[in-house]
């Protein structure tokens, strides 16, 4: 089966998933994102390299954070920025995703960024992309139901790699609801693809997808025994939704046995960072003395997560 | 019209013949086997040299769309994908629009076909009014007006009790009962098998319980009822397991699977590929492994294409958002055969689980035989022939499978319905 983020030389085509991305171009995103970061440190934050290109952020669900932040990497590359906000435009009128699609490829279109609520969305449009003749335009999965978010896995990988350089070494503790996060699979997959030792997953069986350990990674339902001498504490976003009800009985119960306190991060190592992929649910799934403590490094990820998307499409672009 | 069809190798399971025998037919009957009645003179001589000749195919699960559904398939388009299978006889399941549910509805249904004058058709009726699981429907009227059995589709019943007697009351008249076993909470939202790969690409899985919890209500509400239990599209090593076990316990049990849960599972999904969304859900390999060893065995009863055309619109979304199904009425016998051949059945046996066996389930006595005096529907296929399943080649309206691009063993040549050469050339 061809793997429809690469083309017939394994060039990355389009960023669809972490998940079967060769090691690589995984590392060659990050090795290429280092030096971007300096580019906001300038006074001119801009660099030609998408000069003339035209960037479609084609989000169908909502979004705010990761909309901004690939529209500030597309700007600071001198692209133009198309913003679309299709969950309120035509889907709504009843137009497919494929119609929206080809009449954004006849407004020229070169890349785009796409967020959608069903896993796969985005594997659709580069499907239709290939089978119409059309592989000089480009995909970002900007995240796709429970799927993938490929860009936020890779600069968490940065992230991870700037404070700890090696991967090798590493014990990486994923907590919270994996189910539902595509979050969680984009890092389980760039954990394991990085050669990281152990990976383990806590969280209550509720929020743990079916085979779980498959994806390489050691369950724990024990949050102190999940933390027990990590280097590195990825958290994860509850939803709303899932707080109460038929998953979880109350986020005071989640945040007692699950949420990270600083008497549970003491068990990590004294050296460990905590990484969240934003927005933060203090008094849920973080405690405020954490979030704004000495090991968080929740705000140089979105610093990074700037660097890490102009690598990805910079090199989408051939440079 | 009388037809001699020369020199074919004769299969027909019913009567465990498997032998090179010429077959005559006059006047929509089998007039004769080996050799000729007195006086016989063909109209038509069909050289069936190094052909299979065996009884027209019998399909329990083919959804041609109408009513409701025209803009995907029609009764024209979808007989005609029939014909070029070799399928002579189809089971319609009653989940149209309006729903088979009404006498008058099913009766404009067979009219319709017999105008048509293609494959056979028998419907299936709808158990309870719109599906609803409500009230049930009328079914000795529906039965007067031509159905061989009752189900609710891919509709799971939430209403024990209601379900029940519904299956109390098709046994007062010992009307057969089908039933997709899916416990309605466990299966819903889901769209895939609950396992490895669901969990990878991130899809809402539909557990393997929700087919075991869903088998064992029916079991038990049918022994309970005395009513006759017809299991459809088995998808699961657990599900056959139960259903042995059932057998064991003394329950009047029969069950079907799919020509997709026979040759695929949950890995064939991909990279999205919406074909695959498909209800059941393509389980695990095991599982599959565990479909072709029962149906080999005859545990499983019969192979069914669970034919449902899906137009392109309704495909092209995100695997979650297409619509389940596939066609399959042209895949029916190649699948039949690459089965038999990967799993070393012999032809006699692959052959009787979609003539015989499965004439057996709807219930018809003049199809899926070619004794003396049986209607004489005929396939002939050339078992060295290859089937390309490609958008061109398809008759089918819905162009939609997981098997496009394959070359699949087998090629139908011809097909004969009650004594009438329907589709293909004699040589």
């Amino acid at each position: 089966m061809r793997n429809p983020q690469l083309n017939k030389h394994g060039e990355l085509q389009h960023l669809l998933s972490l998940d079967g991305l060769p090691l690589s171009i995984l590392g060659a995103i990050l090795d290429i994102a280092a030096p971007f970061t300096e580019v906001a440190e300038r006074e001119i934050k801009k660099l030609p390299l998408l000069r003339g290109k035209s960037v479609f952020n084609l989000f169908f669900e909502n979004s705010t954070r990761t909309r901004t932040t690939f529209e500030i990497a597309a700007k600071r590359l001198s692209a133009d920025v198309i913003n679309l906000n299709v969950s309120t435009s035509s889907t709504k009128k009843g137009e497919t995703l494929l119609d929206t699609i080809d009449n954004l490829c006849a407004m020229q279109a070169d890349m785009f960024v796409v967020r959608h609520e069903s896993s796969g969305a985005p594997y659709l449009i580069a499907d239709h992309l290939h089978a119409t003749g059309r592989d000089h335009i480009h995909v970002i999965n900007a995240g796709d139901g429970r799927h993938a978010h490929p860009t936020q896995g890779l600069l968490d990988m940065y992230t991870i790699r700037h404070f700890k350089k090696e991967f090798h070494n590493l014990i990486v503790v994923v907590v919270g609801d994996v189910l539902h996060s595509r979050v969680a699979r984009s890092q389980l997959a760039a954990l394991t693809t990085l050669g990281v030792p152990e990976v383990r997953v806590v969280g209550p069986r509720t929020l743990l997808p079916t085979e779980v350990e498959r994806m390489g990674v050691r369950v724990c339902h024990d949050m102190n025994e999940g933390l027990r001498g990590a280097d590195v504490v990825m958290m994860l976003r509850l939803q709303n939704e899932r707080m109460n009800g038929a998953l979880l009985p109350s986020p005071q119960e989640y945040f007692k046995v699950w949420g990270l306190t600083p008497e549970k991060l003491a068990l990590a190592k004294a050296d460990a960072i905590v990484l969240h992929p934003g927005p933060m649910n203090r008094g849920v799934e973080i405690d405020s003395t954490v979030a704004d403590g000495g090991q968080a490094v929740i705000l140089p990820q979105v610093t990074f997560g700037i660097a890490v998307r102009m690598a990805v499409m910079s090199m989408l672009a051939g440079n | 019209m009388k037809i001699r069809i020369a020199h074919g190798r004769l299969i027909d399971p019913a009567n465990r013949v498997d032998t090179e025998q010429d077959l005559y037919i006059a006047d929509g009957r089998v007039a004769a086997v080996g050799e000729a009645p007195d006086g016989f003179v063909a109209d038509r001589e069909i050289d069936a040299r190094e052909l299979v000749v065996c009884p027209g195919l019998v399909d329990i699960a083919a959804r041609l769309r109408e009513p409701g559904f025209e803009y995907r398939a029609t009764l024209e388009s979808e007989m005609e994908a029939a014909m070029a299978g070799g399928v002579t006889s189809l089971a319609i399941p009653p989940d149209t629009d309006p729903v088979l549910d009404e006498p008058g509805l099913v009766e404009m249904l067979r009219y319709r076909a017999k105008r048509l004058n293609r494959a056979h058709i028998y419907p299936v009726g709808a158990l309870t009014v719109g599906l609803a699981g409500e009230r049930l429907s009328e079914m000795a009227e529906l039965t007067d007006a031509g159905c061989v059995a009752f189900s609710q589709a891919n509709v799971p019943m939430t209403d024990n009790k209601v379900l029940l007697h519904a299956m109390e009351y098709a046994a007062t008249f010992d009307f057969p009962v089908w039933l997709q076993p899916m416990a309605p909470f466990l299966s819903r939202g889901g769209v895939a098998h609950d396992g490895e790969v669901a969990s990878r690409l991130g899809l809402a899985g539909i557990p393997t319980a929700a087919e075991t919890i869903g088998l064992y209500t029916h079991i038990e509400l049918a022994r309970l009822a005395g009513c006759r239990l017809h299991v459809t599209r088995l998808s699961s090593a657990e599900g056959l397991k139960m259903i042995k076990w059932a057998r064991r316990e003394g329950v009047d049990i029969t069950c079907d699977v799919s020509i997709n849960q026979l040759h695929l599972c949950d890995m064939d999904i991909g990279y999205f590929n919406p074909h695959c969304r498909l209800i059941p859900p393509l389980r695990s390999q095991r599982d599959r492994d565990a479909l072709r060893r029962g149906l080999a065995d005859g545990d499983i009863n019969a192979l069914c294409s669970n034919h449902t055309p899906v137009d392109d619109d309704a495909k092209q979304c995100p695997f979650s958002e297409a619509e389940p199904g596939a066609t399959g009425l042209e895949l029916l016998l190649p699948l039949t055969l690459k089965w038999a051949e990967q799993c070393s059945v012999p032809l006699l046996d692959a052959l009787a689980r979609v003539t015989s066996d499965a004439a057996r389930i709807i219930g018809s006595q003049r199809g899926g035989h070619l004794s003396v005096d049986a209607r004489a529907d005929v396939c002939i296929f050339d078992p060295a022939g290859e089937t390309l399943v490609a958008r061109e080649t398809l008759r089918s309206q819905g162009k939609n499978t997981p098997f496009l691009g394959l070359c699949l063993p087998g090629r139908v040549r011809t097909t004969i319905v009650e004594g009438q050469i329907m589709y293909g050339e004699a040589r």
